[in-house]
């Protein structure tokens, strides 16, 4: 009592953030009770009567949750791995640039793509594959090459998402490890350069070694949302499109479109309690396997 | 002899940096010509009349003959929806980036008082959100049903308001202020709240740069709120508008090609990439100018709160 009375001041301060996370995280969590009620409107989250494991079955028997699950788990895989090489590779070679002017310009225009909402990345992304007007056709017809219908091929879907995913976020991925870099110790690489190492040698046994605690750390961030689509990547690049979903469904887009097209309350509430429970799980387990092998790179 | 293996050592140490730095010019100019592209596509697009859109398809490079201002003209005919969606645009983002780089650094600061009694169970109160949560449905009918979001502004600003990594920045940076400022300030019957607002805000500049240029770009690029929400079309934030005419153009084209009638000389086309490039325009010409408070605040970041 003693001392929230010294500390009612930082207590107030911290009080809206609080009620904020109270109100937008903490009651919401209650409401995964939706996943076992047979929600109605009158009933609400709460007074709504129970159903058991209704709404899981219903979403075993739709046989969609599978699917989009591997899609998802498949894709972030691809995003962490890929992301990691192309983050590390352009802030490692930004760095050994010796000509400043370029090395600014091009740092510059990578970053671009990330100020940009998908709405507007999904629109480019449209008029350079649209059928009979997009650039990559014109270019393909240049080449006397057949023109390419991406939106009636979902196999080549997976490139272009984990393509787009890159563009959209390996100028600003970079800039971590570039500063991580910057930060390291020069004495070392000169002590190298004096001992005969030379540049491919400084980058394989010092400099890539030492981001290893940077890259642990986001690695260990987006391994924590490895069940959760981006969702703006894949509601603005592939819109409602039939014939792709088989590739490009994710549980994030499943879960919305059960919710906003068909209104089915209990059963996307089911799918994304899967989804959080998975998320919640896959995190713990990671973090406490990388503190066993190694307490610093813990996330918590 | 020793001479000769001297210069042979400099020519070589030399020459694997040369390589170095070509590979970097290579794959780095590649990747940066990708990600400009696109741009430069679409401006192209924007400024290409209709009619050699469709015969000849987007260009590649600008075809002098066919510049054409019509996209341009017809989309700023009517600019009472595109000044609506605007205004309500940057209403939303000064508000909500105002308060979100309040909240942020305050609690940020609250949490990197050592003298704070509860500041690790706080921490981990704000933290266990990032790891766990209910999922969109509870959420979403918690917002639409208990708290009214449907067609309010409030629906806009509100879901961003908070963010826990923004609040781990700002903790981690005002982490490595000195302790003494609050302590000495403290010793001479300042209160907390005058410390925060008085001292410690206005050493924390660089850490507001950043945080507001997270915020004010998360609430520029949002559609999302507004698309789970708005249903009136004149509380449209820009990104959704642009969504929306994308959309709707898209489903006029088809219309007409499944029924074979040619559309009235509507140029849907170009106009499409004039409203991307209407939409998009201030932050391209913004963002070489706040580039740097990113890399700043990404530099503060890399701290582990």
């Amino acid at each position: 009592m003693k001392t929230i009375k010294k500390h009612w001041m930082l207590l107030l301060m911290l009080l809206p953030a609080v009620i904020y996370v109270l109100i937008f995280s903490y009651i919401p969590m209650t409401g995964i009770v939706l996943a076992f009620k047979k929600y109605n409107y009158a009933g609400g989250i709460y007074g709504s009567p129970w159903n058991g494991l209704a709404n899981f079955k219903a979403l075993a028997i739709s046989g969609k949750l599978g699917l989009v699950t591997r899609n998802t788990l498949l894709y972030n895989i691809a995003f962490i791995a890929l992301g990691v090489v192309f983050e590390m590779g352009s802030a490692i070679l930004l760095n050994e640039l010796r000509n400043k002017y370029f090395k600014k310009m091009s740092q510059s225009l990578m970053f671009l793509p990330y100020f940009i909402s998908w709405v507007v990345a999904g629109a480019i992304m449209y008029n350079i594959f649209n059928y009979e007007r997009g650039v990559f056709n014109h270019v393909l017809n240049l080449f006397g090459a057949a023109p390419f219908d991406l939106y009636n091929s979902p196999k080549t879907w997976p490139y272009i998402l984990v393509f787009l995913k890159l563009w959209k976020q390996t100028g600003y991925g970079s800039v971590v490890y570039l500063a991580a870099i910057t930060g390291l110790d020069q004495e070392m690489f000169e002590a190298a350069s004096i001992d005969g190492a030379n540049a491919w040698q400084k980058i394989r046994y010092l400099t890539i070694p030492s981001l290893r605690a940077t890259m642990m750390t986001l690695v260990l961030l987006a391994i924590g949302n490895i069940f959760r689509g981006d969702f703006g990547l894949f509601y603005q690049t592939v819109k409602s499109n039939a014939i792709l979903e088989p590739m490009t469904d994710v549980i994030d887009t499943y879960v919305f479109r059960l919710l906003i097209d068909t209104g089915n309350i209990g059963v996307s509430a089911a799918a994304g309690l899967f989804q959080s429970v998975l998320c919640f799980v896959t995190i713990t387990v990671c973090n406490k396997l990388v503190k066993m092998v190694n307490p610093d790179y813990a996330l918590y | 002899m020793s001479k000769n293996t001297v210069i042979a050592k400099k020519v070589r140490v030399s020459s694997d940096q040369i390589a170095v730095n070509v590979l970097g010019w290579v794959l780095i100019g590649i990747f940066a010509l990708f990600c400009v592209l696109p741009f430069y596509l679409i401006i192209v697009a924007s400024f290409t009349a209709e009619t050699s859109l469709i015969r000849e398809g987007y260009p590649l490079i600008p075809r002098i003959k066919d510049l054409s201002l019509d996209a341009y003209k017809l989309s700023l005919k009517n600019p009472m929806a595109i000044i609506i969606s605007y205004a309500t645009t940057i209403g939303v983002t000064a508000v909500g980036t105002f308060v979100a780089v309040l909240l942020a650094t305050m609690t940020g600061y609250v949490l990197s008082r050592k003298d704070f009694p509860w500041r690790n169970k706080f921490s981990f109160f704000f933290f266990f959100t990032t790891l766990f949560n209910g999922g969109l449905v509870p959420w979403y009918l918690l917002c639409m049903r208990y708290l009214n979001f449907k067609n309010s502004y409030i629906a806009l600003v509100l879901p961003l308001m908070f963010s826990v990594w923004n609040m781990i920045i700002a903790k981690s940076f005002m982490n490595s202020l000195p302790m003494e400022i609050s302590e000495s300030a403290k010793i001479d019957g300042a209160n907390d709240l005058v410390i925060f607002f008085r001292l410690i805000l206005p050493i924390s500049k660089p850490l507001i740069a950043t945080l507001g240029l997270f915020s004010a770009l998360a609430y520029w690029n949002d559609w999302y709120n507004c698309m789970l929400y708005v249903t009136d079309t004149n509380m449209f934030t820009l990104q959704y508008y642009l969504q929306r005419i994308l959309g709707s153009a898209e489903a006029m084209r088809i219309v007409a090609e499944k029924s074979g009638m040619a559309l009235p000389s509507i140029p849907l086309e170009s106009m499409k990439m004039a409203m991307t490039i209407i939409a998009t325009g201030p932050i391209v010409l913004l963002y070489p100018f706040v580039q740097r408070y990113f890399v700043k605040g990404l530099t503060i970041g890399a701290v582990k709160g």
